[in-house]
């Protein structure tokens, strides 16, 4: 009898720490999750590089791809955001500039963050930042009207069959610990989001 | 030690008063009390589910104001599931592993007291959430972010709810995997194990793999909340999305978790009723254990219509269709088992044959969404409503219900009332084929599901619906009424109760006394159930 006991006892412990395991696995699902879709570009989730990685030479000078601009703004912030041209022709490999306008309708200051996206999938794996409004929390002081500034590369290595992409902005409120939290992951994100 | 010898001195001892009940660690009593609690917690789900098709009888607002409507719809599923099917599984656990595997007790009796007696607790947090600030969860039983974010006070109580129940079911299945690894009678091996044994063996592994991924995932949604972190929080890097992954990975699984243990109980009751042993023993306890092992990769065809990639449908698709062959072989099993058998149909053999036939039409439906690109009409209507209703109600339900009918002899010693018993199996399958059936027409021609109102093109059989979901909540008073009155007394029980029922169990007087098996019976291959 005892020895069962103890057997069993053993059997419960061991068991325990597959439970707790995967407990671990569940919060494993989030790297698992951001990394999958960085490398499949699922989320539309772009990269970012600096100035100096993008190589002249590798502009592509017959092609030319249709980049269109979306912008959203999350109702919980009031704010009004429009890009300043809805598209532009750019050449794979060339550092584009596209410009958004962003206004406080409110009467208060208040902090928001853009994330973007590209659409479709597999063009997102080729869309690299070299700078970008998203990279960090915006201010802006009420009634605030600011231009804000993206520069991008499209790869020029992007598939022939591409010849137009969507880049879709959402700005949200970044709340007091999320906009304490963000800079402090500003690091972190920007290699995943850019 | 000198303990367990006066204990076992005191044979027939039991405690008495509530400290019977509250301290127990005797596996027929915390059985008994899984059981009464399932019960309780039945008709808890079952008066939110009169709630929501009394609002639905007629279009348009009724009773209840949409807030309560989508409370009740959430409400509803998280009672049913966690309260009434999976306690009502673990109780038939304690109170048949032990005696089918000729163990004196489960292997660890104060964890199964414990993890019986956070039911209640976890109850109470998650239903006190109806007075609070912002009322009950709302956001349907799946907790999705941003949306279940936007519950008020009643947040926390929710994620807690959920922690006690996973813990409690965790303990659970650990005992009972404990139980049969280490204490089957000399000669029961594991392909001797009756197959309600080895249902539950594979179900509790499903429950330690998959419950603390839930665990996790909610445990995200309260540090985002209050914590500031941002796991699916957009605004904050996140992703909404990765929810839904984690919640389905634990999802998916849990849908087995909920049918294995009602096919086990139909494994049982269909050969003692056959008067044959069960066809395909060994390809039964391999399904079983395929299902479950496939079980963890097709969560993601709950979200077909989240904006996966086409290789990510197509794989999960094809997963999804390769789950119907060991389901099929189980099913296809069954039936061979009773072809030519000499058949007799007492109400636990008419509950298990009702579960054989409507089982599958919810599995076929399941197939018609398991196809990717017909799902996109399915999602998120009656259609997807009715199909896991079939799965849960006469696929689950009737299973649990028929093990009640079939084991209540052993239990109390009388047998219950046939005639009542046949009347309660009668009503049901007409009254929830009228309640479910009717869902796929509605369904398919596009009623959304969770929505208090609807157009009036549906009117007509909404009300059917509703007149059978009435009958249907109505006529599970006719269970409590006969087990009742099997409790109170009646035709007196036999050891074996059923001419054709082989195994450890039925050896044991009926009703069993307190401690059984505390010398371990011998079991060879004449003996053995299978």
């Amino acid at each position: 009898m005892n020895l069962m006991k103890n057997n069993a006892t053993k059997t419960a412990k061991k068991l325990g720490l597959v439970a707790v395991a995967m407990f671990g696995f569940g919060y494993l699902m989030v790297p698992i999750y951001n990394v999958l879709c960085e490398v499949t570009g699922i989320n539309g989730k772009t990269g970012q590089i600096s100035q100096s990685e993008v190589k002249i030479e590798d502009v592509d000078p017959d092609r030319l791809v249709t980049v269109e601009f979306d912008t959203n703004v999350n109702p919980n912030l009031p704010w009004t955001f429009k890009a300043k041209k809805f598209k532009q022709r750019v050449r794979p490999g060339e550092i584009a500039e596209a410009i958004f306008i962003v206004k406080n309708e409110s009467t208060n200051s208040v902090v928001g963050q853009a994330i973007p996206s590209v659409a479709p999938e597999l063009a997102s794996l080729f869309f690299n930042k070299t700078e970008c409004f998203c990279f960090v929390n915006q201010t802006l002081a009420p009634g605030e009207t600011k231009e804000m500034v993206v520069r991008y590369v499209v790869g020029s290595e992007l598939p022939e069959k591409i010849t137009t992409m969507t880049l879709s902005y959402t700005f949200f409120k970044a709340s007091e610990d999320v906009a304490t939290k963000t800079i402090i992951d500003q690091k972190k994100s920007i290699k995943n989001n850019g | 030690m000198s303990e367990a010898v006066i204990h076992d001195d005191h044979h027939d001892h039991k405690p008495s008063g509530i400290g019977r009940w509250l301290f127990s660690t005797n596996h027929k009593d915390i059985g008994t009390m899984y059981l009464v609690f399932a019960l309780i917690m039945f008709f808890v789900g079952g008066a939110m589910s009169m709630v929501i098709r009394a609002e639905l009888f007629q279009p348009g607002i009724q009773y209840v104001d949409p807030q309560f409507y989508n409370s009740m719809v959430t409400v509803h599923a998280l009672v049913m599931i966690f309260g009434a099917l999976m306690p009502a599984g673990v109780g038939l656990a304690n109170w048949m592993v032990p005696l089918m595997i000729g163990a004196p007790d489960m292997a660890l009796p104060r964890m199964n007291n414990m993890s019986f007696w956070i039911l209640p607790f976890a109850f109470t947090l998650l239903l006190s959430t109806f007075f609070m600030q912002g009322g009950a969860p709302a956001g349907g039983w799946t907790m999705y972010p941003p949306l279940v974010l936007q519950l008020g006070d009643g947040f926390p109580y929710l994620v807690f709810a959920v922690h006690f129940l996973g813990i409690s079911s965790i303990m659970g299945a650990i005992n009972i995997i404990a139980t049969v690894f280490n204490m089957r009678a000399p000669g029961m091996t594991f392909m001797r194990l009756p197959l309600f044994v080895w249902a539950w063996i594979i179900t509790a592994f499903l429950l330690i793999a998959a419950m603390p991924v839930l665990a996790g995932g909610v445990t995200m949604l309260l540090t985002d909340k209050y914590f500031g972190t941002a796991f699916f929080d957009a605004a904050g890097g996140g992703d909404p999305v990765m929810f839904q992954h984690i919640f389905w990975f634990f999802g998916h699984p849990e849908v087995y978790i909920l049918v294995l243990p009602s096919f086990g109980v139909i494994s049982q009751i269909i050969p003692t009723f056959s008067r044959k042993p069960l066809f395909g023993y060994t390809s039964m306890v391999y399904a079983t254990a395929s299902i479950a092992f496939l079980s963890f990769f097709v969560w993601a065809h709950h979200m077909f219509t989240v904006g996966m990639p086409l290789t990510g449908e197509l794989f999960f698709m094809y997963a999804t269709m390769s789950i119907a062959v060991p389901t099929g072989v189980k099913i296809f099993n069954w039936m061979a088992t009773m072809w030519r058998g000499s058949m007799t149909f007492e109400t636990p053999m008419l509950f298990a044959i009702g579960v054989l036939f409507m089982f599958s039409i919810g599995g076929f439906s399941g197939l018609m969404m398991g196809i990717t690109p017909v799902d996109f009409q399915y999602h998120d209507t009656y259609f997807i409503v009715a199909h896991f209703h079939y799965v849960i109600v006469p696929g689950i339900i009737f299973g649990i219900i028929g093990g009640i009918y079939f084991w209540l002899p052993k239990w109390t010693g009388n047998m219950y009332d046939e005639k009542l018993g046949k009347l309660h199996f009668w009503i049901s399958t007409i009254s929830v084929n009228v309640l479910f059936f009717p869902m796929h027409f509605i369904g398919l021609a596009g009623m959304p599901r969770r929505i208090p109102d609807y157009s009036v093109q549906f009117a007509d059989w909404n009300s059917i619906i509703s007149i059978g979901g009435f009958v249907f909540g109505a006529s599970q008073l006719i269970l409590v009424w006969v087990v009742i009155k099997c409790v109170r007394g009646g035709e007196k029980a036999t050891d074996q109760v059923w001419e054709g029922a082989h195994g450890l169990e039925w050896t044991l007087p009926s009703p069993p006394p307190f401690h059984t098996f505390t010398t371990p019976p011998k079991v060879t291959d004449a003996t053995a159930h299978s």
